[in-house]
Parts: C-alpha cells; sequence; structure tokens
C-alpha cells in the first residue's frame, strides 16, 4: 500500500470532513453530510456516466452538494429547526431519491456500471491536489481572516456575534454551503475516483465517521486530515490483509474503521475545543 | 384533532407528489398501493406484520428523544437483540426445554441484548461527552457486521450452504393466527410496548423525570435530578424495546438470522417516530401508515422497478413538510437554544 493509494482511500471521508468543520465552527452540525455524499456520489456518477467525462462528473457532484446542503441550512439556519431531525431527513431522502433514481434509470439495482477515470500522475489526480491544498486554504480562511473569525464567533456564541455587528444566520449559511461544496466533491470522488462505479447506500457510513473525524481531530483542519488517513488506513486494510494472506474474517475487518473512530472518540471525549453553540439553533430577536 | 387530520391528507398528498414526480400514474398507483395494503385480509395481514416491528422500534426512539438523547442506533440495537436471541438459540434449539419456556427467554435476552447496544451510546455519552447521534451511527454498522460475520461464521448452520443460522422449530417460535399468513402474536406485544411507552411517559414518576430531562437539562439538575442517570436510564429501554423488535421479528417471522434480517426497521422508525410527534399513540397510527405504505408498495414493486426506495423519499418530504409547516415546534423533545 502506497501513500497515493492511501490518499485516495482516505480522500472522500477527508474532504467531507474538511468541509464539516467549517459548518461546525459556525455552530451547524451537518447530520446529513451521509446523504448529501449519496446525492453527490450519485449525480457525479450519472454526469460522468452520460457524458464520458471524469471531470464534469466531479463539477456535477459538487452541484449536487451545494443543493442538498442549501436545503438543509434552509431548515437549519433559516428556519432554526432542529438539526438532528433535518440530518435525519435529509439522510433518509438520499437513499430514497438515489434508490429510485438508479432503478429508474439503469433497471436493476445491482447493474454494474463502468465509469471514465480521472486523469493521474503516479496514482494523483487533481482532486488530490485540491483535497492537499483545501487543508491549509480552510485553516487559513478559519483562522486568519475576518470572515472566519465572524463564523467562529458565530459558533462560539452567536447573540455576542450579532452584537457586533455580525449577521449569524448569513455566516451560518455560508458556512453550511462551503460544508456542501466538500461534501459534493468527496461523494463524486468516491463513485467516480475510488470505485469507478456506483452502488446503492455506497457511502455507507462514510459520512458519520467524517462528522466523528471532526471531533476527533478538535476541529483543525489538519488534524482532522490526519484522522481521515488513519481511518482511510482502516478501511484499505481488508485488502492489505487478504494481499498477504492473513486469515481475518472480512465482516470484522469491514467494522473495524467504525470501531477505530468510536474507540477515538471515547479517548478523547468532547473536550472544550467542540464550538460552545454547537447544534444549537439560533433565531434572532425581532 | 385537525392537526391530525392535516398530517394525514399531507401525508397522502406526499405520496401522491412523489409518485407523480417519478412519472408513475397517481391515480392506478395509489390504487394499487391501497389493494396491496387492505385489498384482502392477506393485504391487511401484510400491513399489520411490517406495523409490529415499525411500532415497537418507535416506541424506542420515543422514549430515547423524549430524555433528549438523540438515538439513531435502532438498527444496530434491533440487530444486536436478534443476535442474543440467536446465541440462545442455538443452545435452546438441541435442549428439551418447553417451547413456551425457551421463547419467553429469546425474548428477554433479545431485550437485554439490545439495552447492552443502547445502554453503551448512554454511557459514552454521560462518561465520556460522546454525542449519541455518533455513537449510536457507529454501533449500527458494527452490529451489522457482527451479524455478516456471526451468521457466516459462529452460528452458521453446519448443514446449509448459505450463511444462515439454524431454523428455529415451531415450538420457539411466536404462534400465528392463521397458518396461511404471517400474522403472529407480535401484535400483542407490540401494543403492550405502545400501552407501556404510554404509562411510563405519562403516569410513572421515571417517565416525568425523562421528560423533564428532555426538555430542559438545567430545570431538571435544578430540581435534583440526576440528569446522567435518567438519560442513561432512557437509552437502556430504548435500546431494550428496539432489541425486543429484533427477537419479536427473529420468532414471529424470520426464523433464522442472515445478512438480510438489518433491514432497516430501527432507522425507518425515527420518521415514524417523529411523525407521531413523539407521542405512542399517534405513534401507533404513523407506524400503521407506514406498514401500509410498505405491504402496498409490494404491489408497485410489482408494477415498477423503484418499489420500496420511494418510502425512503415519502418519509423523507412528510418530515421535512411537517417542520416546515412549524407543526413540530411545540413537540420537540429540547428547547435549548443557542445565546
Amino acid at each position: 500500500m502506497d501513500l497515493a493509494m492511501l490518499l485516495v482511500y482516505a480522500a472522500p471521508v477527508a474532504m467531507a470532513a474538511t468541509g464539516e468543520v467549517v459548518g461546525q465552527k459556525s455552530g451547524v452540525i451537518n447530520i446529513g453530510l451521509e446523504g448529501m455524499m449519496l446525492i453527490a456520489a450519485f449525480f457525479g456518477m450519472l454526469v460522468a456516466y452520460t457524458t464520458g467525462s471524469a471531470g464534469l462528473g466531479i463539477a456535477a457532484g459538487i452541484a449536487a452538494g451545494i443543493g442538498a446542503s442549501a436545503v438543509s441550512a434552509w431548515f437549519c439556519v433559516r428556519l432554526g429547526s432542529d438539526q438532528v431531525v433535518v440530518g435525519t431527513a435529509i439522510n433518509l431522502f438520499a437513499i430514497g431519491l438515489t434508490g429510485s433514481l438508479f432503478r429508474a434509470r439503469f433497471g436493476q439495482s445491482g447493474t454494474l456500471i463502468s465509469l471514465p477515470k480521472l486523469p493521474a500522475f503516479h496514482g494523483i489526480d487533481p482532486v488530490i491536489v485540491v483535497m492537499l491544498l483545501s487543508i491549509p486554504a480552510i485553516w487559513l480562511l478559519l483562522s486568519r481572516t475576518g470572515w472566519g473569525l465572524a463564523v467562529r464567533s458565530a459558533g462560539e456564541y452567536p447573540k455576542a456575534a450579532e452584537a457586533a455587528g455580525f449577521q449569524v444566520m448569513a455566516l451560518r449559511l455560508q458556512a453550511c454551503l462551503i460544508g456542501g461544496v466538500f461534501a459534493g466533491l468527496g461523494g463524486a470522488y468516491l463513485s467516480i475516483g475510488v470505485a469507478g462505479s456506483f452502488a446503492e447506500n455506497m457511502t455507507n457510513g462514510r459520512g458519520f465517521i467524517a462528522i466523528a473525524m471532526v471531533t476527533f481531530g478538535r476541529w483543525k483542519p489538519a488534524f482532522v486530515f490526519l484522522a481521515a488517513l488513519l481511518i482511510g488506513f482502516f478501511d484499505s486494510l481488508q485488502y492489505l490483509m487478504q494481499a498477504i494472506g492473513v486469515q481475518v474474517p472480512s465482516q470484522l475487518l469491514l467494522a473495524l474503521p467504525y470501531v477505530v473512530a468510536l474507540l477515538v472518540l471515547v479517548l478523547v471525549g468532547k473536550g472544550s475545543a467542540a464550538p460552545a453553540s454547537l447544534g444549537l439553533p439560533y433565531r434572532r430577536e425581532t | 384533532m385537525i392537526r391530525a387530520l392535516a398530517i394525514a391528507a399531507g401525508l397522502v398528498l406526499s405520496l401522491a407528489v412523489t409518485l407523480a414526480v417519478f412519472g408513475l400514474p397517481v391515480g392506478h398507483s395509489m390504487a394499487l398501493m391501497a389493494q396491496g395494503a387492505f385489498g384482502d385480509k392477506l393485504a391487511i395481514t401484510r400491513t399489520l406484520v411490517k406495523t409490529i416491528p415499525l411500532t415497537i422500534t418507535a416506541m424506542g426512539i420515543i422514549v430515547a428523544w423524549r430524555a433528549g438523547m438523540y438515538n439513531i442506533g435502532g438498527e444496530g440495537q434491533f440487530v444486536s437483540g436478534g443476535l442474543a436471541a440467536a446465541v440462545l438459540a442455538n443452545w435452546l434449539i438441541p435442549s428439551s426445554i418447553p417451547g413456551w419456556m425457551g421463547l419467553t427467554a429469546m425474548l428477554i435476552v433479545s431485550v437485554v441484548g439490545g439495552a447492552a447496544w443502547g445502554g453503551l451510546a448512554g454511557w459514552l455519552k454521560t462518561k465520556r461527552g460522546v454525542e449519541v447521534v455518533i455513537s449510536t451511527i457507529l454501533l449500527n454498522f458494527v452490529a451489522i457486521q457482527l451479524l455478516a460475520w456471526v451468521v457466516a461464521g459462529p452460528l452458521k448452520d453446519p448443514a446449509g450452504g448459505v450463511p444462515l443460522t439454524l431454523q428455529l422449530p415451531d415450538r420457539v417460535m411466536l404462534p400465528k393466527f392463521d397458518p396461511q399468513t404471517d400474522l403472529h402474536f407480535g401484535i400483542f406485544i407490540a401494543a403492550l410496548a405502545a400501552v407501556l411507552t404510554y404509562a411510563f411517559l405519562y403516569f410513572t414518576r421515571a417517565g416525568f423525570r425523562t421528560r423533564l430531562v428532555g426538555e430542559g437539562e438545567r430545570a431538571a439538575r435544578a430540581n435534583r435530578i440526576d440528569a446522567d442517570r435518567v438519560k442513561i436510564g432512557a437509552m437502556l429501554i430504548s435500546g431494550g424495546l428496539c432489541g425486543l423488535a429484533g427477537g419479536v421479528e427473529y420468532t414471529g417471522i424470520a426464523g433464522q438470522l442472515g445478512t438480510s434480517f438489518a433491514q432497516g426497521w430501527g432507522f425507518l422508525a425515527i420518521p415514524v417516530a417523529l411523525l407521531g410527534g413523539l407521542h405512542p399513540f399517534w405513534v401507533v397510527l404513523s407506524a400503521l401508515y407506514f406498514g401500509a405504505l410498505f405491504a402496498g408498495s409490494r404491489n408497485l414493486a410489482g408494477f415498477t422497478e423503484q418499489g420500496t426506495t420511494i418510502i425512503y423519499i415519502i418519509q423523507a418530504a412528510a418530515v421535512l413538510g411537517l417542520i416546515a409547516i412549524g407543526a413540530l415546534s411545540f413537540k420537540k423533545p429540547i428547547l435549548k437554544e443557542a445565546v
């Protein structure tokens, strides 16, 4: 297993988690991340399959991610609805939508699809480069710009942020949409870059693992990325073990990333690094 | 009552719109679905059979969510309940224990299995600060892989070629009303679960505390209620009910476990509970509606390839619609808000 392969395996979770850092810093937890990735994986696949262009597929995935996050943000931010309820609904919607559309378009649920590949240099494709660049970029955006400061204040103490003249709702909305871009990128990369295909419910918990990795990485883009790499390693362990001929039941290896994610959460706990108003809707007083 | 009628109308409308969006003839499809859900005796029993696991798991969701614990892990708890019962069954089947005793033991063990899975998430939240939403979801995947391993390895029927556990003999299965249909005595268990959940929430001190903690932890703590204990308790009950659903499905319908045992009942129970406003009475009606959709969509599945996935869309649209019209605002389990 070389580093390029590890990066490819870890990329969907890493990208979704990077975007989720921005959203959570603004105070919105995106439980629907799993569903957004799935929607992006589907539409990315559909466009790549119909046009024959992997690049267009990735673009379509990003657009789908933005669309899904806009719906979610409208409920979570504009209406101030419960973020867990909205996220759960988005996840259900994603399973239903992608499953129904897949069957409508390709007939059987198990139809195999082969997708065009992204151009790559020694196993490194443009999306991986974008991912590697986005980590310092997101860090800069959050820690070194006025917008980042405003977003963080919206996630810590929104009433004070509002009193200081920031528009909390607008900031949270923007942060959610950035999260949607990355969820879309990660989801589309899963079907186009990693699998080269699409299967129903193929995200298989990666969105939830990404949320867990944000906690594990203490809301710091670099740490979150490393956490995602670690999960990517455990995720790829099943292939590695098969390759070197170690006899471990494959189902237990498949459970490994989830167990590891759970164990690290148990070890690090929530701590004080979490944005103080994470998950709490903000309603402006009128 | 007006609100209930509005929700019922909205549910029918969302079904019609979803069918129309997918280019299906609305009237004809709905007639087919209605026929598949209530058309004859067989159809009605099919609806009820689907309603049983939905009702029991949704009761579990109610208890946890009312305590402010967002248990998304109904699926994992359902599976671990079934697994616990299967472990016991492996030992029961060759023994000469009377059937009713074996069945009771399996159902109790399934409650314990589910409660352990749910209680673990409760413990992680209160002692380690791990969000219930995240831990229960991760535990779902662990339980599902555990099921896949157990049915292919330790508990696999050695005589069979496919990954399935031993077939339960009839004496430890829940009795059926009529050998021609699948409707089993689990329906009494589901009804009992709903009544007991209602009684627990509204007529016991522990239930009152559960609701109080869910509605405002600070107020509960100010009244010297040990919120952590209440939360763990709620997760134990919630997991126990979801595990019971697994045990009932195993001893009522499945008879043996395979990977297909994780059908998503615990996951679907969440929108069922939400649409019922987290109140046991309305949730039973909500479970009936979705049970009917499942049974009815069988007819639709024969008619088009879309089949059951459409139900997820209807559920999601109904939940979002309900939030959007603000109907959830005063039934929401939390009143927390950012400061």
